[in-house]
């Protein structure tokens, strides 16, 4: 209904958008020539016709619309799939699907194989000439055993009359499935379906692409139909054309088999009497029947999948224009989405998965994605201030008199203090994957801004501290921030300090090169004027370099947040317990294709947001850049 | 009384080859208080490598330069500098710049901001204090430049080429604040330029060097500056003896570069 509604917005939103952009070519001035950055600027209903189009692809790739509009046209097709899987084997055996009857086809392979065994026995030379005679023989009666199953003077009644009996029965189908009333269930077998039904999901409910079980009258005939295809073929593939001609002679051609196998060890010779008992075998269980005997079984057929094609009416439209890079009925009985609807979840589904997780009382695994706990004040000031201030204090910890109590002193109350151990008001303290994932960033971030920028500026300015820095950082900023992780993760733990530790590595190295540079690229005159106006070599790191460099800090302030944010993420990858990237690697193992686009979009909203506010930050404290 | 005294510097600079290269040798002169130095010559005769010196971001190799009774061995306020870019920290406003050396020696704020309008009306950017200085046209950031380095009344003043970058008219304009200045604080003044023309109005005492060794070839003591102080700048420049010393100034010049190019050659 919305996806509905959003499409047909959409459409109009784009037709709209052409039509302002036509009208607005006409009123420009004409000064503005091929290559003029002019003609760059504006075009906000460019933007429109660029968003739309990227929603109604993602709506009709992930075959959204098709779910709007036909909500029931995926069950149906399902079933339409399996009554095509049932009708495929029997096909099969006909100039359908194959150019030959499947007879045919095996009497020709076979007469082909038994001539070339021939060839192959006769030119051998390790064979006795004796052995070769018997083997020969053997193959040349083989051969002649082949009329003996398409000769239709041997066919029995008894054959016949299955045929005949399947015919009449794909007969009788044809005939019913067009009608209304088909399938006459009996109640039992409705009450069944019914049972289903009442269990069975809607199409893109978690853990169900499409729902097997039919939902329409429609689907109902074609689930029925293939119901009764299925029985006739597995009859009909359980008859053989053993007539008592063709067991006569298969019984010589498997005794004389047998009698040469009797009195051989292994060798030569009993590889070649395997293979052609292999041979004989072959045509044993092969479906060769007279030529004319399926003509009718065939007809029939033919009849109704003509009929079934005329039943399936629009479903083919719909599934040709609205499915598209795919079907479902490629899938078979299983109804699966085989195509973009399968990886590319649907928008109507993705936002109310997302609408879900972003419950606190739901989350992911039992995380919030971002929600806040109350925690006592006591526990953030027992975490942040050292247990060893209590330890410095003046006097001794008290010790128990006799009355079996402990009176507290001034020592032991700092203790408390220091470890938490007080009662404290709570104040809400933010929690959840994205909380824990935007925390390690900034953590990372912040400790590498802290002590990388003091030492960039201290190496862009003193010979010793270049050369003497310069080679640990140069050794690991070149390595590729995930292949430390294995070894931090062991050092540090898998929880939160690994990955600080990692992004306060990839931040710091980065901090430390530009703030270098802004360092090195101070202008000499400005040192010296610092220097004649009587600034101490403090005060003109403080007062002049630092600010001087402030463009580059910032500059990479930028960079190393897009590294760590992605860094982060795939630290997460490897290892953890909450986050955004732990839970992409847990939707991942699941195949929740819903939830891995979800954090995809949170993860890129999150990388525009640090982006964005580092932009704001720049534009507010360096005005002068790029005009000096 | 502060005298400036320069007593036989030598710089010595080694090239990348490893020769010796002569940038001053053998300076030898004395201000007076008050006096107006400009400085000439053609590119490379070690102009800037004297007011270094002078400012102290340099050492000689030999000889010493003294301010008063202090031999000068490193930078400090009492010598003031100007540079030709300004060097003016955009980070700052104006105010803010020519508040800096107070700044740094821990002023009242109180006190000095009153000083910064004065300056600031002084030098004509009343009303300018709040202004990012990267907002300004260049003639005014020099004016910033003056302030910031008249504000700690120093004893001697510095300019390195300080008006080389403006136009025309502006020049013109500075050239009289330069003047005004220098008569209203009576501060010992050097300033380098490569325009004979702005050397000899400005020039009290006119020092022409030569190069390879950088040396004084020629000195002059000149009436222009004072009377320029009164009359009109533009007056004095067509001036029949002003025209005639620099032709006189030009054409040695022109033959110090010629020198240096036919042996280039």
């Amino acid at each position: 209904m919305i996806t509905g509604f959003i499409t047909f917005f959409t459409i109009f939103a784009v037709v709209g958008a052409i039509l302002y952009g036509r009208k607005l070519i006409k009123r420009e001035k004409s000064d503005a020539v091929f290559g003029n950055p002019e003609r760059a600027k504006g075009g906000i209903h460019w933007v429109v016709v660029g968003s739309s189009f990227l929603l109604l692809s993602w709506l009709y790739y992930s075959w959204d619309i098709a779910k709007s509009f036909y909500p029931k046209s995926a069950n149906e097709l399902c079933q339409v799939a399996k009554v095509n899987e049932s009708l495929l084997s029997l096909k099969y055996l006909f100039p359908i699907v194959e150019r030959q009857h499947k007879s045919t086809a095996i009497i020709k392979r076979e007469n082909i194989n038994i001539e070339d065994k021939i060839t192959l026995i006769q030119n051998d030379p390790n064979l006795k000439n004796q052995d070769k005679e018997i083997f020969i023989n053997i193959l040349r009666n083989t051969k002649l055993m082949i009329p003996s199953l398409t000769d239709e003077r041997y066919l029995q009644d008894e054959t016949q009359n299955i045929i005949n009996e399947l015919t009449i029965r794909l007969k009788q189908l044809t005939e019913d499935f067009p009608k209304d009333n088909y399938p006459n269930l009996s109640e039992e077998e409705e009450n069944e379906i019914n049972e289903g039904l009442k269990k069975q999901l809607g199409w893109g409910a978690t853990g169900m692409e499409v729902p097997p079980l039919p939902e329409s009258k429609k689907g109902l005939k074609f689930h029925a139909a293939a119901a009764e295809l299925n029985s006739i073929s597995d009859e009909f593939f359980e008859m053989r054309n053993h007539n008592p001609e063709y067991l006569r002679q298969a019984e010589a051609i498997f005794n004389e088999i047998k009698e040469y196998m009797d009195g051989l060890d292994d060798g030569l010779e009993l590889d070649y009497i395997k293979d052609i008992k292999k041979l004989v075998r072959r045509i044993e269980y092969a479906s060769i029947f007279p030529p004319k005997t399926l003509d009718e079984l065939e007809n029939s057929i033919r009849a109704f999948d003509k009929v079934q094609n005329n039943e399936q009416g629009n479903l083919r439209t719909i599934d040709i224009l609205l499915f598209p890079a795919g079907t479902i009925v490629a899938s078979g009985p299983q109804c699966s989405e085989a195509g973009p609807g399968r990886w590319l979840p649907k928008p109507s589904d993705t936002f109310r998965i997302f609408g879900e997780m972003l419950k606190p009382s739901v989350g992911y695994k039992m995380i919030p994605m971002l929600w806040y706990e109350m925690m006592g004040v006591n526990k953030i000031v027992g975490f942040i201030l050292p247990d060893w201030i209590a330890d410095i204090m003046p006097g001794k910890y008290p010790v128990h008199n006799q009355d079996g109590t402990v009176d507290p002193n001034f020592k032991s109350k700092v203790l408390d203090i220091v470890t938490g151990e007080f009662e404290a008001f709570k104040i809400p303290v933010p929690t959840g994957h994205i909380w824990d994932s935007f925390l390690r960033v900034f953590l990372g971030l912040s400790l590498g801004i802290i002590l990388g920028v003091p030492l960039g500026l201290f190496m862009g300015l003193n010979r010793f501290a270049k050369g003497f820095f310069d080679p640990m950082v140069e050794l690991y900023r070149p390595v590729p921030p995930l292949a430390w992780a294995p070894l931090v993760i062991t050092v540090f733990g898998i929880d939160n300090v690994g990955k600080v530790f990692l992004l306060f590595m990839v931040s710091f190295s980065i901090m430390i090169i530009s703030a270098r540079a802004g360092a090195s690229g101070t202008q000499l005159s400005k040192i010296h004027a610092a220097h004649s106006l009587g600034a101490s070599r403090w005060q003109i790191i403080r007062e002049v370099i630092f600010p001087n460099s402030l463009p580059e800090i910032l500059t990479g302030i930028r960079v190393a947040v897009g590294m760590c944010w992605g860094t982060l993420v795939a630290a997460e990858f490897l290892a953890g317990t909450t986050g955004i990237g732990f839970v992409e690697n847990v939707a991942r193992k699941y195949m929740q294709y819903e939830v891995i686009w979800i954090t995809i979009f949170v993860m890129g909203m999150l990388g525009l947001l640090f982006d964005l506010t580092i932009r704001k930050i720049i534009d507010k404290t360096i005005p002068w850049r790029g005009k000096g | 009384m502060s005298n400036l005294i320069s007593q036989k510097v030598n710089m010595i600079f080694k090239s990348l080859k490893g020769e010796d290269v002569h940038a001053l040798k053998d300076i030898t002169f004395s201000l007076k208080k008050g006096e107006l130095l400009t400085v000439l010559g053609p590119s490379g005769c070690g102009k800037t490598t004297l007011l270094n010196i002078a400012a102290g971001f340099l050492r000689p190799t030999s000889g010493s330069i003294t301010l008063g009774d202090k031999e000068i061995n490193g930078p400090g306020v009492e010598r003031g500098m100007v540079f030709q870019q300004g060097a003016l920290f955009e980070w700052l406003t104006v105010n803010q710049n020519v508040n800096f050396g107070l700044r740094m020696k821990k002023e009242d704020p109180i006190k000095t901001a009153k000083k910064v309008e004065e300056w600031l009306d002084i030098v004509g950017l009343k009303g300018f204090g709040n202004t990012p200085t990267y907002q300004l046209s260049g003639g005014m950031q020099q004016r910033v430049a003056l302030a910031r380095c008249l504000i700690n009344d120093p004893d001697l003043i510095l300019m390195d080429e300080p008006l080389g970058a403006l136009d025309a008219l502006t020049r013109e304009k500075m050239q009289s604040l330069v003047l005004k200045i220098w008569k209203e604080t009576g501060k010992t003044i050097i300033l380098i330029t490569h325009s004979v023309e702005e050397a000899l109005l400005l020039g009290e005492r006119v020092y022409v060097m030569a190069p390879r060794p950088g040396r004084i070839h020629k000195e002059y003591k000149l009436p222009f500056a004072s009377m320029g102080l009164k009359g009109d700048l533009r007056k004095i420049k067509n001036d029949k003896e002003f025209v005639s010393k620099r032709e006189e100034i030009l054409s040695m010049i022109w033959n110090m570069e010629e020198e240096i190019m036919g042996k280039e050659i």
